[in-house]
């Protein structure tokens, strides 16, 4: 029962996420690509996007710390890793570059799919693909291995 | 004022969406972690990120159908370079563990300082891809 709870509000919010992405204009990788182009035209609007959505993401994640747990599961189930290290760098450095050349980041990849326009379909392909290389990769560190918090 | 508007309004829905997806399930809403997880279907919790992922590809119809127009979507970049971007993307993001979502909209929100490294070398490297691709075409 309530694993059908949580796939229903996975649903919602998922819909919401789509739906905040293509009004606020992410899906349009030349206004992404303004909005990077600090150096020439820059298009400073998406930034009310990141600031707009870290503002009431916030205020949820601010509530949560008050909470026992989620309602429809046991526990929060947050990253714990600290440490600024070497991959994380690396790795956030690669995707800049790539967000950069195409103006895509994964969220809004994944919801032009919708559009089944052949462009988005490459670029979603291959980031696929580059998941898939990661993840055989022998020295991989473990992913998804989230600490707990302690309910407060 | 259209100009900004859409974009407040949207980072809105997509705060909303991180909220949601954290106080009722208790999970981060980073897109490049949930479809990474899709290849591991025996996992616990699944259904429910499988679930968010078809709601954001529904997102855009939904608009479609709430504006009377699809959202605009002009891509430059051809495929050889699209696909070698998707690449990076996929590869980076698992190696540094999030994207623009999970990095930015919820590890900021969290004041992650891991999050905070990585969005601004994102921005960084992001914003100097741009710079030498105009410079260089």
């Amino acid at each position: 029962m309530s694993a059908a709870l949580r796939s229903l509000a996975a649903l919602a919010a998922g819909l919401t996420f789509g739906l905040g992405l293509a009004l606020s204009g992410m899906l349009d990788p030349a206004r992404v690509r303004g909005f990077l182009d600090v150096a020439g035209a820059w298009d400073p609007s998406l930034v009310l996007v990141l600031g707009g959505a870290v503002t009431v993401s916030g205020l949820g994640y601010a509530v949560s710390r008050r909470l026992p747990g989620p309602v429809l599961d046991a526990r929060f189930d947050l990253p714990g890793r600290r440490r600024i290290d070497a991959p994380l760098l690396l790795g956030a450095a690669l995707f800049g570059i790539g967000w950069g050349l195409s103006g895509f980041c994964p969220g809004p990849a994944v919801a032009a799919l919708s559009t089944g326009a052949v462009p988005v379909l490459v670029f979603v392909a291959a980031m696929l693909i580059g998941m898939a290389l990661h993840g055989l990769l022998p020295t991989a560190p473990a992913r998804n291995a989230p600490s707990v918090r302690p309910s407060a | 004022m259209s100009t900004y508007l859409p974009p407040l309004a949207g980072g809105l829905l997509i705060g909303l969406s991180a909220a949601m997806l954290l106080l009722l399930n208790g999970r981060i809403a980073g897109i490049s972690g949930l479809v990474a997880g899709l290849g591991r279907p025996g996992r616990a919790r699944w259904l429910a990120d499988a679930a968010f992922l078809l709601g954001l590809v529904l997102g855009p119809p939904a608009f479609a159908l709430l504006a009377g127009r699809w959202p605009e979507m002009r891509i430059a970049a051809n495929l050889p370079v699209l696909a070698l971007a998707g690449l990076l993307v996929g590869f980076g993001t698992r190696l540094g563990s999030g994207c623009t979502s999970g990095h930015g909209v919820c590890g900021l929100a969290r004041l992650s300082p891991r999050s905070l490294a990585a969005v601004l070398v994102f921005l960084a490297t992001g914003m100097l891809t741009v710079a030498a691709t105009r410079v260089l075409a």
